[in-house]
């Protein structure tokens, strides 16, 4: 039986190692999530379009995404993307850009059903009020199934918070990697592990509590 | 010895009280109707009487046992005392005739082939031996409720517990549910109805207990019940559901 | 990267020879008879989780409905440590942390490992999932179990849980299709999964693109058979009566 010591996490070792990695890992769940709102938003309302070729593209794209380990889309994008573009690039930007096209499939399916949760009646008083399509769906349908789909939208964030630590597949120096660096550096590797899973589940389940305080606010507002 | 006795029965949900101090009795054979308006705590009162719902104070008897004595071993108890709810709750994933003799074979340890002769029984008498083999979602409402009647009777009971059982009916099957149950009062049944059919309670309860705000307002025999009830609480509540 | 090369399959792993026939034989291991073995090894892990999962994360769930305040805390708890850690983490929490901190576990191997880690990640979700199950039967079914004469494992074994597992059958489907995805991170501790052999042929052979396919396919073909074997599943203990069934 060893025993636990972590003195060696001192605040100079902190921000050299772990620091770096977090502000990453942040960076790439937010990034990924405006951008995976935003072209999951695109892509729920091609598929709710009812024309053929914006439906089946964009669920092509969505089911193809959905049914890939992420682990494997993160390998493919960073096979892929040198190949389209010509030269190497860093895990980092790759991870980037890959997170952001497969949460956009996740966050497509929230904002679909959210949207079809709007009651068609909404619809028919936008265009009876004179509204264009951009108009209705823009000031009438998406703020609502927004609003209403806020908490699943949130909950999704706090598992692509989570997912961000797949990045180890490229070797990217997020978060977990700060942790297993400086736990390998100071031959420490079971206190990095074990202070890593606390952190994550410090933040996740803080997240997923305030999560929840919204849904029974938004629950009380209906 | 009354089959259920009841000696300040009172029951909170948080700092919220939903029974003060409910006192009644149940002799032997005697039907009761008990009434009042939604929220006046009847449902609660009716599924103390078999632990359903637990009680903080006062104590409730069946049959001379002790329903909120921790020791009091309740399955058995509640094998005993038979109980309609307003929505069925007959066994949606299992056919009717598994539905009336489940409890026979596994509670009270009755062979399968028993179980299932008395199961069949029962439907006959409740004019439904036809629907044996069906499941429960092929059932209209009035034929489920009739069957969770059979059901309950299925485990010999000693007294009959009715929670609003026609409540949740289409009007047109409101009678074949009180059909039945009036047969059974006047084969002398002990029964304890919560129900706002008037008609009902005239045809063959012996008392009708108004209740009000988590209170028994009033316990009367029948005739002076709806003769002259002493509260106003009552005679509102039995104006506007005889003019209804 | 200009044509395809499915021959990369053919060729011996160590020598890089094409093998007529693709399968190697004694002693010979090309990479098709590699990505097979790595496949089984997917399902296997896979499978196994599904089981630890199913058994823990039911078991779980039914806690948490119980009117015991005791059993609802351990299953709450148990249920958001394993939902708020991510998998990656955990899995090196099994491998690299468990042994280290309870030595009689050193000897056991990865897989085990593995098999415990995805299997407990997931049993988080399926608390849920039956908990949701259970909760949405409303409290007129259990209350008619009791009033029945059952004892409360009597009510959850004849009356609750039947409806319940037929209710959350399709979410419990697409679980079951994520742990599949999710067995991926298994790479991570050196099993011979179909991921690990995705980086190292892509590395050794150069024919990224072929390694990937033929990886991503047999993804897809192991969660598109589960998906049909539930929805078979899902037809046989359909309900006469009930939304979506026979009907009279």
């Amino acid at each position: 039986m060893l025993a636990l010591d972590f003195s060696f996490l001192t605040p100079a070792v902190i921000s050299g190692y772990i620091v770096k990695g977090f502000i990453f890992s942040l960076q790439l769940t937010l990034i990924a999530m405006l951008g995976g709102i935003v072209l999951g938003t695109l892509l729920a309302l091609m598929r709710l379009s009812g024309r053929p070729w914006l439906v089946v593209p964009a669920a092509g794209y969505v089911n193809t995404m959905r049914s890939i380990p992420l682990v494997m889309v993160i390998l493919w994008f960073f096979l892929l993307i040198p190949l389209v573009i010509g030269r190497p690039l860093g895990a980092e930007i790759s991870a980037i850009i890959t997170f952001t096209l497969f949460e956009a499939a996740y966050y497509s399916e929230i904002m679909r059903a959210g949207i079809q949760s709007i009651s068609r009646g909404q619809v028919a008083a936008g265009y009876a009020l004179g509204m264009s399509y951009r108009q209705t769906m823009g000031l009438i349908v998406l703020p609502q199934a927004f609003r209403n789909m806020l908490p699943v939208l949130l909950t999704q964030t706090i598992i692509l918070f989570q997912d961000t630590s797949l990045v180890y597949a490229i070797g990217a120096y997020d978060l977990l990697k700060g942790f297993e660096i400086a736990g390998k550096n100071f031959n420490r590797p079971v206190e990095t592990y074990l202070v890593a899973a606390l952190l994550y589940f410090v933040i996740s389940f803080s997240l997923s509590m305030l999560v929840r305080r919204l849904q029974q606010r938004i629950a009380i507002v209906k | 010895m009354p089959m259920i006795e009841m000696n300040n029965v009172s029951k909170w949900y948080g700092r919220f009280q939903v029974l003060a101090e409910c006192s009644t009795q149940v002799e032997k054979g005697e039907v009761i109707v008990v009434c009042g308006p939604s929220g006046s705590g009847k449902s609660t009162l009716i599924k103390c009487v078999n632990g359903l719902e637990p009680f903080q104070q006062g104590e409730i008897l069946v049959n001379s046992i002790s329903v909120g004595d921790p020791k009091t071993n309740l399955p058995k108890l509640r094998a005993r005392v038979g109980m309609v709810f307003q929505h069925f709750e007959l066994f949606p994933h299992m056919s009717i005739t598994e539905n009336l003799s489940i409890a026979q074979v596994k509670v009270l340890g009755r062979g399968k082939d028993e179980a299932r002769e008395r199961g069949l029984k029962l439907l006959d008498r409740v004019g439904l031996r036809a629907q044996a083999d069906k499941f429960p979602g092929q059932l209209s409402g009035g034929q489920q409720q009739r069957v969770a009647i059979a059901r309950a009777l299925s485990m010999d009971p000693i007294c009959m517990l009715f929670d609003e059982p026609t409540s949740a009916l289409d009007p047109e099957m409101i009678n074949e549910v009180l059909d039945v149950m009036v047969e059974l009062a006047q084969e002398g049944m002990t029964m304890m109805v919560v129900t706002h059919e008037m008609g009902f309670a005239r045809k063959v309860a012996h008392r009708v207990i108004f209740m009000d705000q988590g209170r028994i307002v009033e316990d009367d025999k029948k005739e002076a019940f709806f003769g002259s009830p002493r509260s106003e609480r009552a005679q509102q509540f039995l104006s506007k559901i005889l003019h209804h | 990267m200009s044509s395809w090369d499915w021959q990369v399959f053919c060729k011996d792993t160590i020598d890089g020879e094409v093998v007529p026939g693709c399968f190697g034989g004694a002693g010979d291991v090309t990479y098709l008879d590699w990505l097979l073995s790595a496949w089984g090894w997917t399902l296997s892990v896979s499978a196994l989780a599904l089981v630890v999962a199913l058994a823990l994360g039911s078991l779980m769930g039914i806690l948490r409905t119980t009117p015991h305040r005791g059993l609802v805390l351990l299953g709450n708890v148990w249920t958001e440590l394993f939902r708020n850690i991510p998998l990656l983490v955990q899995i090196f929490l099994w491998y690299h942390v468990v042994p280290t901190l309870i030595p009689p576990l050193r000897g056991v191997p990865s897989f085990i490992l593995v098999v415990i880690g995805l299997g407990l990640f997931t049993s988080a979700r399926i608390s849920e999932q039956v908990r949701a199950g259970i909760q949405s039967l409303a409290g007129g079914q259990r209350m008619a179990g009791l009033a029945m004469g059952f004892t409360l494992p009597q009510t959850y074994r004849h009356v609750l849980l039947p409806m319940a597992y037929r209710i959350i059958i399709p979410p419990l489907t697409s679980e079951s299709m994520n742990i599949i995805k999710n067995s991926s991170v298994a790479f991570a501790v050196s099993i011979s999964e179909l991921t690990l052999f995705a980086l190292q042929a892509q590395e050794e052979t150069s024919r990224g693109i072929e390694v990937y396919l033929a990886v991503t396919g047999l993804y897809f073909v192991s969660a598109f058979a589960l998906n049909r074997a539930m929805l078979f599943v899902e037809n046989r203990v359909r309900v006469p009566g009930m939304i979506g069934g026979g009907g009279h």
